[in-house]
């Protein structure tokens, strides 16, 4: 798909991102405007994927482990087939699919039920095993956070994958550099996640900006190349926030909403 | 089972009864070092690409077997049950939520452990995972019985607790067992008062109802292996019939079978009860059966809280 068609998807996608949060007037909008990219590409080129059969044995699995980050995973399941946008409206509200943090099956399309940080590489490398067992060659993709880190259950699903050897199992990790709190170094400081990765016998790929479209395909082609002989992590260099000025690196819209100026401005410059 | 021994480990069941399962249907065992123990480890041999073993890391235990269950496995985990317990938001969210196919087998479960103490002793994982929603929870009286819990964890949906010990205890089901999840099994007919009990407490049950006859006592003792979903029918018709009720467990009385007992004739049918179980404390070193013998859970302990249950009737 052309760089500029993408672009336009994810200038749509944060639009989605920005209006389910205003009014659900909850939600967690940094932590989904950092990801746009990765999930956009990856949903585009690289993820196989149909929206008519979600329960294909054979897909590929994108696993959400960051799971508030629900409305860019939403709105890329809207844009790509297996939700209508006129759903979104009901995120967050009684009766709807849309829940605040993922639930497996709802909507169709959604892998896993995440909130509680930390496992979703245990879950995708157990899919991957499961995969494997049936012959099937599907990839399985996690995306995390980088403050998701501090969660030891994921040290020790990077060890059991390394161990395992376990192949086409790709880490994505969304490294926005903000957490719940406050930024990350402060919190509790991960310090390099890619040198972890490769002590732990992963093939990692760094320094990756991800919100530059080209860059990030680049990195889905590495992974895929390499991923046939072990788990594969590619880090992601990302802005959280990204593209609403006063939003952008801002920790103040790790999990509030915009008030009403706040929306018009950032739909101003969304358009 | 064949060859029925006299007493045996609950979880000596397991191993022998993966390796039935595995031949009829399709699972996976995961484990965390613990396989020789719980002896899930049985099926590797023959089964080597079905076994798979994630080293002591329990969480992440709980969340590949969900994860592995989404690809169209039934998925068996096993270890102990001190250490089930420490992946109970794995179990919750990436299991009980899901309505996953893992099946939890959790050795060393109770008191009886013995020697290694208050650690490796669980007075709480039976109200720990009957918190869970989607868990069927089981307790397996003798191996007899929880060979058929195997079978019938492997071939019914959904998530399963099961707690298997260590201890061996005298084998009631000598003839076999008729387990069916969710039915409790009467092993003596009473009309004076009810002994429900579940784990190595049945058999206890047992000798306690025989002690009662001896002064004219009539007591019911149901085995209830099943402690959810709870056979509600059977312990209606034993609150109707009995009108007393006693239950015992090796568990915490504040959260184990007795609670949820007592919670469903509250609003059904109150009769006198009594409850013989763990008050408020850990465990700690000893033989298996001095521990028991130290908190109570003994045959004369059953049978005095008979005594003071007829007595309130």
């Amino acid at each position: 798909m052309p760089d500029l068609e993408i672009e336009l998807i994810c200038k749509q996608i944060r639009r989605h991102i920005v209006r389910m949060v205003y009014e659900a007037k909850s939600g967690h909008i940094g932590g989904s405007m950092s990801a746009v990219e990765i999930m956009t590409v990856l949903y585009s080129e690289f993820l196989n994927h149909d929206s008519e059969r979600p329960d294909w044995p054979d897909r590929d699995r994108f696993i959400m482990s960051k799971g508030h980050a629900t409305p860019v995973q939403y709105a890329v399941l809207s844009q790509f087939g297996y939700i209508l946008e006129d759903e979104l409206k009901t995120f967050r509200q009684l009766g709807t699919r849309l829940q605040g943090h993922s639930v497996l099956g709802k909507p169709p399309g959604v892998e896993n039920s995440a909130g509680s940080l930390g496992m979703g590489l245990s879950f995708g490398l157990g899919q991957r095993l499961g995969l494997h067992l049936k012959g099937s060659a599907a990839n399985v993709f996690v995306l995390m956070g980088d403050g998701e880190h501090n969660e030891g259950q994921i040290w020790e699903a990077a060890m059991a994958a390394s161990h395992h050897q376990v192949s086409n199992l790709i880490a994505l990790i969304d490294l926005n550099g903000i957490q719940n709190d406050d930024f990350t170094e402060k919190t509790l400081n991960t310090n390099s996640l890619a040198d972890k990765y490769r002590a732990f016998g992963w093939q990692v790929r760094d320094g990756i900006n991800g919100h530059d479209v080209t860059s990030v395909r680049e990195a889905f082609v590495w992974a895929q190349s390499m991923a046939t002989d072990g788990p594969v992590a590619l880090q992601f260099n990302t802005v959280k926030g990204k593209g609403v000025s006063f939003m952008e690196n801002n920790p103040a819209f790790h999990g509030a909403p915009p008030n009403d100026d706040q929306f018009e401005q950032a739909m101003i410059e969304l358009s | 089972m064949s060859n029925t021994p006299d007493e045996a480990a609950t979880r000596e069941a397991l191993g022998p009864g993966l390796l039935k399962a595995a031949d009829r249907s399709e699972i996976v065992v995961v484990d965390a070092d613990l396989g020789k123990s719980t002896t899930a480890r049985l099926i590797a041999d023959q089964y080597p690409e079905r076994f798979i073993t994630f080293g002591i890391a329990e969480q992440n235990m709980a969340s590949a077997a969900a994860g592995i269950a989404t690809t169209g496995f039934t998925v068996v985990a096993s270890t102990f049950a001190v250490f089930a317990e420490h992946a109970f938001d794995q179990w919750r969210m990436s299991v009980a939520q899901p309505n996953l196919d893992v099946k939890l087998f959790a050795s060393h479960g109770g008191v009886s452990t013995g020697e290694d103490g208050a650690s490796a002793q669980s007075v709480e994982d039976i109200g720990v995972f009957s918190s869970l929603v989607n868990f069927t929870v089981c307790v397996p009286a003798d191996v007899v019985e929880a060979d058929a819990m195997v079978a019938a964890a492997v071939d019914n949906y959904g998530p399963w607790y099961v707690r298997l010990g260590r201890a061996k205890v005298p084998t009631i089901y000598t003839n076999g067992s008729s387990f069916k999840v969710g039915q409790a099994d009467t092993l003596r007919e009473g009309e004076d008062v009810s002994i429900i009990a579940c784990g190595l407490m049945v058999d206890r049950a047992l000798q306690a109802a025989e002690l009662l006859s001896k002064d004219g006592i009539q007591a019911r003792v149901i085995n209830m292996s099943t402690i959810r979903p709870l056979d509600t029918s059977a312990l209606f018709k034993a609150a109707s019939e009995t009108g007393a009720i006693v239950v015992a467990e090796e568990h915490l009385v504040h959260s184990g079978l007795g609670a949820l007992c007592a919670q469903a004739l509250a609003s059904e049918n109150p009769v006198p009860m009594e409850f013989v179980g763990i008050q408020n404390r850990y465990g700690e070193s000893g033989k298996w059966f001095e521990i028991l013998e130290l908190l109570g859970l003994t045959v004369e302990g059953i049978s005095d809280a008979a005594r003071r249950a007829l007595s309130r009737k």
